[in-house]
C-alpha cells in the first residue's frame, strides 16, 4: 500500500504509468504521464500533502528519445518520481511553480542549463546561468562540448525593485566580509527594516552535474564528496547508496555501521562549529572559541583515526576504506565523554545568557506556513515544525532498529534563529548518542563488497541525512552503461529559498545572524 | 556571567595543550612563521581570503588556522574584511566562469606590493574540476599566483607552514 500510489492513480487513472525495474530502488515508485498530466499529477501529489523534494530534467537524445522531466515528491517515508516526456526539436513542459514553490528555482535551472523551458513559468531570467553566458549554452545537453571555455556576451539581470520614499538599496557580494563562500544579496530597505530580500547565486557553479558524466562510475563518489566540502561524507554517501542500488549490491552489515559513524561525526563537527559562529554573530564570541576548540579535537580524532580531518574519501562504492578496531573504539569513547561534558556546560551558558536570548529569539522567523510553502528539509524545516529525517523516514542500518535505537528528532516550531541553533544542540546530544550505541552494537565482518557496472538505461536514487538536511541523488546510465546524468540535490537548493521569506520583517543588521542560523551551501546549491 | 568565567578558567589557554607531536609542530610552525612575519612585514600582515569557486572544504581549514588551537593571530597574521587593507590574498577554489569577474577585481583592489597564495588542489591545478566551461581551473590562469598550498583541503598545519615558506623568500618582491 503506498499513499502516493494511491492518489496519483485515483486521479490519473490509466493515464498514468507505473515502471518497474527501471529505477531503483523498487520502494521509491517511478511512473510516466503524459505532458498534459504532468500539472495533474502535482496536484494529486499536493492534494495527499506530498512535498516536492526535486525536479530535474535529462537529456535522452542518445536512446534516441527526447528530454525527460522528473519530479520526486516525498510524504512520510514514501517517493515517488513523476517522468514525463518532451520531444528533442521544441522541447517544454509545464510548469509546476504555481503548486510547488521549490519548483520556481528547479525549473529556471532547468532552463538554464538544459534549455527545456517550463510553460507558464512566472519568471523565466535564468538562474545560476549568467547573464554573460551565450543563450544557447545549455551544458547539460549531450550537444554541449564542456571542455571549451565559453565567450562573454552581453546582458543584464533584472532584479527586483522598490521604489518610493526612503527605500534604498543594499547590495552585498559576492565577495563576503569574512572566510565564506561568494554569493550575492540584494536588500532593499527603509530605515533599518528590510522589505525585501533577493538572493542571486551561481557564482561556484563549476559544472559538477556535467563533469559527472565525464567520469567513470567508480570516480564519480571524489566529485560527490566535493559537492560541498563540509558535507563530504553525506554526499559521498548518497552517491554511493544510489550506485549500490542501481547494479544490486549486498553490503556487509558492518559497512552500514561504519558509514553511520561518520556520518553522526560529520553532523557533530559542523553543528558545533555552526552554534559557536551563530553565538559570534550575536557578538558572543566566547561561545565561537569554546565551540571551534570542540570541533578541533573532533577534526584530529578523525584525522588520527580515519586518516581526514572531514573523513573525505572514506565512504567508497561497495563499502568503507577504512575500519576500526578496539583501540580506536577506546579513543572515541573518551573523546566523547569529554566533549560531552563540554559540551552541557556551555548549552547552559547558551541558556542563560539573557543578552543572547534576546537577538537569537523572534529574530529571522519562517513559520511553518512558509517552511511547508518551500518544502524545507533538514534542520531548517525541524525547526520549522516538519518532522523530515531520512534516519526515520528512509533508513539504513543501524537507524532502521527504532526499538533498539531510539532515535530522537527534534522538532521546534518557532522557526526562528533559536529554533535552528537549538534543534542543533538536541541533534548534538543526540549524535554522541547514536555514536556511543553504534561503538556498542557494531557487527563483525567485511567493509567492502564488489560493485557491478550498472545495466544500460537504469536510474538509481537515494536520499541521505547530511547534517543540513536530505541530500538527493539520482543516477541514470546511458546506452553503453556509462554514467547518463547524475543529478544532485543539496538541502541548500530549497532551503535557500527559506532565508528570503525568514528576513522579511527583520533589521538589515541581523542579517548576518539569520544567515548564519541557515548556513546553507553556495557550492552544494550552484553545482 | 560566572558560569562564563568558569569556563574561561577552565579552559585556560588551549593553544598549547597537552604535550603531543601535533602541538610541537604546530607551535614550531607557528615560531617560524612569526619571524618570517616580524622581519618582512613589521610584526603584522594582513590576509583576505576570496573564495573563487571552492567546495567549501578549504574555507573551513583557513577557518581552524583562526581558532584557539592554532591561534594564527598570535603570530602576526590577521583576517580582514577588505582586499584595501590586505598584503596578501589567500584564494581557493577553481576560478568558475562566474567568479572570474570579482576574483581580477579584488586583485586590482589590493593595493601593491601584494601576494597571492592558492589554497588547495583546486586553485593550484583545477583540481578535480579540471578545466571547462564553467571552470577556469587554478588561479594562475586568472590572476598571478606567488605561492601554491596543495592539499584537498590543506591541513591547518600545512597552510601555516605554506604561509612561512612564502614569507622566508619574500624579499624578492620586497
Ligand atoms: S582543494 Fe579540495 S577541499 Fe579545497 S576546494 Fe578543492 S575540492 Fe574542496
Amino acid at each position: 500500500m503506498s499513499i502516493l500510489k494511491d492518489a496519483i492513480s485515483s486521479q490519473l487513472g490509466a493515464e498514468v504509468r507505473f515502471v518497474e525495474g527501471y529505477q531503483h530502488p523498487a520502494r521509491t515508485i517511478f511512473c510516466i504521464v503524459p505532458q498534459e498530466k504532468f500539472v495533474d499529477a502535482a496536484k494529486a501529489m499536493k492534494k495527499a500533502y506530498a512535498l516536492l523534494a526535486a525536479e530535474w530534467a535529462t537529456d535522452e537524445t542518445t536512446f534516441g528519445r527526447g528530454y525527460g522531466i522528473f519530479a520526486c515528491y516525498r510524504w512520510g517515508h514514501e517517493y515517488l518520481i513523476v517522468k514525463t516526456e518532451t520531444a528533442a526539436d521544441a522541447p517544454v513542459f509545464p510548469s509546476l511553480t504555481k503548486h510547488f514553490l521549490p519548483a520556481w528555482r528547479f525549473e529556471r535551472q532547468i532552463q538554464s542549463l538544459m534549455g527545456v523551458m517550463p510553460l507558464n513559468h512566472p519568471d523565466t531570467r535564468p538562474w545560476i546561468k549568467f547573464e554573460d553566458w551565450p543563450e544557447d549554452a545549455w551544458p547539460l545537453r549531450k550537444s554541449f562540448d564542456a571542455s571549451k571555455p565559453m565567450p562573454r556576451v552581453e546582458g543584464e539581470y533584472k532584479w527586483t525593485k522598490a521604489e518610493g520614499e526612503g527605500v534604498y538599496e543594499i547590495p552585498v557580494g559576492p565577495v563576503h566580509a569574512g572566510i565564506i563562500e561568494p554569493g550575492h544579496f540584494r536588500f532593499q530597505a527603509v530605515g533599518e527594516d528590510v522589505l525585501n530580500l533577493e538572493e542571486r547565486l551561481g557564482y561556484v557553479h563549476k559544472g559538477i552535474e556535467k563533469r559527472f558524466e565525464s567520469l567513470s562510475w567508480d570516480e564519480g563518489y571524489r566529485l560527490a564528496g566535493r559537492v560541498s566540502g563540509d558535507t563530504t561524507v553525506a554526499h559521498s554517501l548518497g552517491y554511493c547508496m544510489a550506485l549500490e542500488s542501481m547494479t544490486g549490491c549486498n553490503l556487509p552489515e558492518r559497512v552500514h555501521w561504519l558509514r553511520a559513524l561518520f556520518l553522526e561525526r560529520e553532523r557533530i563537527a559542523n553543528h558545533l562549529g555552526d552554534i559557536g559562529a551563530i553565538c559570534n554573530d550575536a557578538a558572543f564570541a566566547f561561545m565561537l572559541y569554546q565551540m571551534m576548540r570542540l570541533k578541533e579535537m573532533l577534526l584530529r580524532t578523525n584525522h588520527a583515526l580515519f586518516g581526514h580531518r572531514f573523513i573525505m574519501d572514506r565512504v567508497v562504492p561497495g563499502g568503507v576504506a577504512v575500519d576500526i578496531d578496539t583501540a580506536c573504539r577506546e579513543v572515541i569513547l573518551a573523546e566523547l565523554d569529554r566533549l560531552s561534558k563540554d559540551f552541557e556546560r556551555l548549552v547552559v551558558i547558551y541558556e542563560e545568557n539573557p543578552s543572547l536570548e534576546d537577538r537569537v529569539r523572534n529574530t529571522g522567523m519562517l513559520k511553518p506556513k512558509r517552511a511547508r510553502e518551500i518544502c524545507a528539509v533538514g534542520i531548517v524545516a525541524r525547526a520549522s515544525g516538519l518532522n523530515l529525517d531520512c534516519r526515520i523516514f528512509n533508513p539504513f542500518p543501524p537507524y532502521d532498529q527504532y526499538d533498539r535505537l531510539e532515535l530522537g528528532v527534534p522538532v521546534m516550531i518557532t522557526g526562528d534563529v533559536h529554533a535552528r541553533t537549538w534543534v542543533r544542540i538536541q541533534e548534538v546530544r543526540e549524535s554522541i548518542r547514536i555514536i556511543r550505541w553504534i561503538l556498542d552494537n557494531m557487527p563483525d565482518g567485511a567493509i567492502s563488497a564488489p560493485v557491478a557496472a550498472p545495466f544500460p538505461d537504469k536510474a538509481g536514487f537515494a536520499a541521505v541525512e547530511g547534517w543540513r538536511g536530505e541530500i538527493i541523488y539520482w543516477l541514470q546510465s546511458g546506452p553503453n552503461g556509462e554514467l547518463n546524468r547524475c543529478m544532485v540535490r543539496d538541502p541548500s537548493s530549497v532551503n535557500w529559498l527559506g532565508l528570503e521569506r525568514a528576513i522579511h520583517g527583520n533589521i538589515v543588521p541581523d542579517f548576518p545572524l539569520c544567515n548564519k542560523s541557515f548556513n546553507q551551501s553556495y557550492s552544494g546549491h550552484d553545482l | 556571567m560566572i558560569r562564563i568565567l568558569r569556563q574561561i578558567f577552565r579552559t585556560g589557554i588551549v593553544t598549547e595543550p597537552l604535550p603531543d607531536q601535533v602541538t610541537r609542530e604546530i607551535q614550531a610552525a607557528g615560531l617560524k612563521l612569526e619571524a618570517a612575519v616580524r622581519e618582512r612585514f613589521r610584526r603584522s600582515i594582513t590576509i583576505r581570503q576570496v573564495d573563487a569557486g571552492s567546495c567549501n572544504g578549504c574555507e573551513l581549514e583557513i577557518h581552524a588556522i583562526n581558532n584557539p588551537i592554532y591561534n594564527c593571530e598570535k603570530y602576526g597574521i590577521h583576517f580582514t574584511a577588505s582586499p584595501r587593507f590586505a598584503d596578501l590574498l589567500l584564494v581557493t577554489g577553481p576560478v568558475t566562469r562566474n567568479m572570474e569577474i570579482a576574483l581580477r577585481r579584488t586583485y586590482v583592489s589590493t593595493p601593491s606590493p601584494k601576494f597571492v597564495v592558492a589554497v588547495g588542489d583546486c586553485a593550484c591545478t583545477g583540481g578535480i574540476f579540471g578545466e571547462t566551461y564553467a571552470s577556469l581551473g587554478g588561479v594562475d590562469k586568472v590572476i598571478p599566483v606567488d605561492a601554491r598550498i596543495p592539499g584537498c583541503p590543506p591541513t591547518p598545519l600545512q597552510l601555516m607552514q605554506g604561509l612561512t615558506r612564502l614569507l622566508d623568500g619574500a624579499d624578492t618582491k620586497k
